[in-house]
């Protein structure tokens, strides 16, 4: 096991380094000079100067890049332009809200999709299946940036049962939830089907029955059981849409997290802020595929000597 | 779900074609007096807020929608194809490079990429296609190459490799074509992908840019107008939903063609 642990990290190591790569030459790709776009036109050529000097930019790019380096690994992101607040800080101050939202997206898929998948899946080939089946497809087919407002002006603005932004009560959590979890619970109900419907299919599961085991217990503790590999892979593979997605719903719901941040930020031109909010969502999401391969070295034996 | 994906593609690729002649308004044309009227006999998806026929621009937003999804998704294939294919089939150095790019570009979830590019690019059509065709060919460069491992170990292929055919002859006559089925598969799901990601795009304000008719900056406008106008976001958003739910069924009903055993 820590043969797999040591080789699994060893491999995210070049990862985040090129993430790192990436999110430092974003900056380069401002077209003309980053500085002026940054400060509009009719400020000073003293100003332009300051700024590029406070910013580094005046430095041989690979001093820059050193510098960057340097800075993130003592979890120096720079400061923003717009607060003057460490990068850091402000974005620290903004994950409990984007980790809250993201939790409750996955808890809400997960509690429509596992059990809209295992019935369409023990009543696969029947018009229940084909209902929840289409039902899935449309679910991944509506965007989060429609649903959202939909959800607002069904429940907010006619029934006037939910706020219809902000954060503080569970009812906020409720609308923002919903719509980040809808397409993550599409996917996962047509994964949960097509593994349940795989392991059903195994003699193990006969096996069971044979031995005088309910159908529901046969279904749940032993088919159900062992398709939650696939469906791990899944909700792992789902983390980055509901990363990205999150950017999305904070924007519509005024949820303050890190990407409703991070869309301020690209809209007051924040460059050290929009690369800190990137650079984070990225690492989290290389974090949570090395927790998650790690998660399955313990499931499951075969991988570690893979 | 082929036929339906199918016909719904192709009504949507008619309206797109068909749009001016489908109605008498003009998607700039504006009639202030009667902003945010909502759906009438003449306008049967209303007004916007600036009194702009909406489905005269759902149907222009039509022509955005699968222009960038063409695009994007022949690009990101042709690119993703052709690196897929060389690093499968040659291994060594150029496969550890394009994998470690791979890795790289796979580390940034879903539309984070773009949404950087066009963010540091700065918000148009141009920079909306180039951002979507970086983070799209990546998985045709997966999938490809992994094919490509395969298929390079056929027998027929290496008969022709041992009758002298050249390494493009070989990549593709015999090997690339092998790959196909897959990408056309990726290529329609690509599609839905592409449009969902501009509207996105759009939505956030990164985009396409007004006066221009797509459906992301339309849903993006009905957003101040969700308490006095909400047909500014059912419409847009229904067109999007049901053009990206067509390009999924047809996906879908091509994967179950391409491999009949996971139709099950």
């Amino acid at each position: 096991m820590a043969r797999y642990l040591a080789r699994r990290i060893l491999f995210t190591i070049p990862v985040l380094l090129g993430v790192a790569t990436l999110v430092f030459s974003l900056i380069h790709l401002v077209p003309g000079d980053p500085v002026q776009s940054m400060l509009g036109e009719g400020v000073s050529p003293q100003d332009v100067a300051e700024m590029r000097t406070r910013l580094g930019l005046d430095r041989p790019l690979l001093v820059q890049y050193g510098t960057f380096l340097k800075g993130l690994a003592s979890g120096d992101l720079g400061t923003s332009l717009r607060t003057n607040q460490p990068v850091a800080r402000a974005i620290a101050e903004r994950m409990p809200a984007t980790f809250e939202l993201a939790l409750a997206a996955m808890a809400v898929a997960m509690a429509i999709a596992l059990p809209l998948g295992v019935l369409a899946a023990v009543r696969a080939r029947t018009a229940t299946d084909v209902a929840a089946t289409t039902l899935a497809l449309v679910g991944i087919s509506i965007p989060n940036f429609w649903l959202g407002p939909l959800l607002a002006i069904v429940f907010s603005v006619v029934l006037g049962w939910l706020p219809v932004s902000g954060r503080g009560t569970l009812a906020h959590l409720v609308l923002p939830a919903i719509t980040l979890g809808a397409p993550l619970a599409a996917v996962l109900a047509r994964m949960t089907r097509a593994s349940v419907i795989e392991e059903l299919n195994e003699l193990y599961v006969l096996a069971a029955r044979a031995r005088g085991a309910s159908r529901l217990r046969a279904i749940v503790r032993h088919a159900f059981r062992n398709s939650l590999i696939p469906i791990v892979t899944v909700i792992r593979l789902q983390f980055g849409a509901v990363l990205t997605g999150a950017v999305i719903t904070e924007t519509i719901f005024a949820w303050p997290g890190v990407g409703r941040l991070l869309i301020q930020s690209i809209s007051f031109r924040d460059y050290p802020l929009v690369q800190g909010c990137i650079l984070l969502i990225a690492g989290t999401y290389v974090s949570m595929n090395l927790l998650t391969d790690v998660l399955y070295g313990f499931l499951d034996p075969r991988i570690r000597y893979d | 779900m082929l036929k339906t994906g199918g016909a719904i593609v192709i009504v949507a690729v008619l309206a797109a074609v068909l749009g001016p002649w489908l109605t008498p308004f003009d998607p700039a044309a504006q009639l202030l007096s009667l902003r945010l009227s909502g759906p009438s006999a003449a306008h049967v998806f209303g007004l916007d807020e600036l009194g702009r026929d909406i489905f005269a621009r759902v149907l222009a937003g039509a022509r955005i929608s699968l222009i960038v999804g063409l695009t994007v998704v022949s690009i990101s294939a042709s690119v993703g194809t052709l690196l897929g294919a060389l690093a499968g089939y040659f291994g060594g150095l150029f496969d550890d490079a394009v994998s470690r790019v791979i890795d790289v570009l796979l580390a940034f979830p879903g539309l984070l990429l773009a949404i950087a590019l066009v963010a540091m690019l700065g918000p148009s059509l141009g920079n909306v296609l180039f951002a979507l065709a970086i983070i799209g060919w990546v998985g045709y460069a997966r999938l490809v190459r992994g094919q490509v491992l395969r298929a390079r170990e056929l027998e027929y292929v290496q008969a022709a490799r041992a009758q002298g055919a050249s390494v493009v002859r070989v990549l593709w006559r015999h090997v690339i074509p092998t790959a196909m089925p897959a990408v056309v598969v990726q290529a329609t799901l690509g599609m839905a992908g592409a449009i969902t990601g501009e509207a996105a795009l759009s939505f956030l304000g990164l985009g396409v840019q007004p006066p221009t008719p797509s459906w992301g900056t339309m849903l993006n406008g009905g957003r101040a107008h969700l308490l006095d106008a909400p047909h500014l976001t059912v419409f847009p958003g229904l067109a999007i939903a049901v053009l990206v739910l067509g390009f999924n069924f047809l996906g879908d009903g091509l994967r179950d063609l391409a491999d009949p055993k996971k139709a099950r």
